[in-house]
C-alpha cells in the first residue's frame, strides 16, 4: 500500500479515493477532490496519447509549498496532490487534488488555486502525440503562461 | 563544477538531459549567456532558471555543486 506521502510524483496509475483518504479529517467539514483526466480533443486535433515528464525533486517540492500556501490562505485545510507521470491514454487520470476544510466555499477556493498554480508554477511537461505528430506543450492555451514573462519566484505569493 | 539539467523541449534542443559546466561561480544571466552559446537556447525558448529546486532571479550567483535546471513553461495538470 501506499506511504503517507500527501505530495507525490509517480509512474503508477493514481487513486481518487487513497488520495481524498489522505485528508479526511475530524475537523473537516467538506472534501473535494479534483481529477484531470487525459482529454482527447483539443480544439478539434485528436490526441492519441500523451507522455509527461516531471523535475520529480522539484515538483514535489513545488506541490508541498502550494499546499503550505493553501493552508496560510484558508486555515484548517488539509491538502495531497498527485501527479502522474510517463505514458498516459485517453482519460487516464493525470493529477489527483484533495482538499478538506472545515466548510465547503474554502473547499472550492483552496481546490481551484492548486490546480492553477500547478500549471503556472511546478515543472511539468506534456507531450501531445497528436495524429499527425508530437509536441511539447509549454503554453495551454496558446498564450504566454508566464504574464512577466516567467513565473513569480517562490516566497512572493 | 556547475551540473545543469534540461527539461521537455529544451532537452530536445539541447541533445542531452544534463551537462556540467566547469566553472566555480557564475551568475544565472551568465548561465543564460553559456546556453546560448552551446545550445542555442535563447529567449524564443522562455526557459526560467531553477538553483536547487527553486527558480532563480538572472543576478542570483551559482557555485560549484549547485544544482541548475533549465526549465521550459510548464504544462502539468
Amino acid at each position: 500500500m501506499e506511504g503517507n506521502e500527501f505530495y507525490r510524483i509517480t509512474s503508477e496509475p493514481l487513486s481518487m479515493d487513497q488520495i481524498t483518504n489522505k485528508v479526511i479529517h475530524p475537523n473537516s467539514g467538506a472534501v473535494l477532490t479534483f481529477i484531470g483526466t487525459v482529454r482527447e480533443l483539443t480544439y478539434g486535433r485528436k490526441t492519441l496519447f500523451l507522455e509527461y515528464e516531471a523535475y520529480i525533486e522539484m515538483a514535489e517540492r513545488s506541490l508541498r509549498q502550494i499546499g503550505e500556501e493553501i493552508s496560510k490562505r484558508w486555515p484548517h485545510t488539509i491538502t495531497a496532490i498527485h501527479h502522474r507521470i510517463g505514458k498516459l491514454q485517453i482519460s487516464d487520470i493525470a493529477v489527483v487534488i484533495a482538499v478538506s476544510t472545515p466548510h465547503r466555499a474554502d473547499a472550492y477556493e483552496a481546490n481551484r488555486y492548486a490546480i492553477e498554480q500547478i500549471k503556472e508554477i511546478v515543472p511539468i511537461w506534456k507531450k501531445e502525440h497528436w495524429e499527425d505528430g508530437d509536441s511539447w506543450v509549454g503554453d495551454q492555451l496558446e498564450r504566454n503562461p508566464y504574464p512577466n514573462g516567467k513565473p513569480e519566484i517562490e516566497g512572493s505569493r | 563544477m556547475i551540473k545543469v539539467m534540461f527539461f521537455a523541449h529544451v532537452k530536445d534542443k539541447a541533445g542531452v538531459s544534463d551537462t556540467i559546466i566547469e566553472q566555480e561561480v557564475m551568475s544565472v544571466e551568465q548561465i543564460r549567456s553559456y546556453l546560448n552559446d552551446k545550445y542555442g537556447i535563447d529567449e524564443s525558448d522562455r526557459v526560467m532558471i531553477a538553483v536547487n529546486e527553486a527558480y532563480a532571479e538572472d543576478d542570483r550567483e551559482v557555485r560549484r555543486g549547485d544544482i541548475v535546471a533549465v526549465i521550459p513553461p510548464v504544462s502539468g495538470g
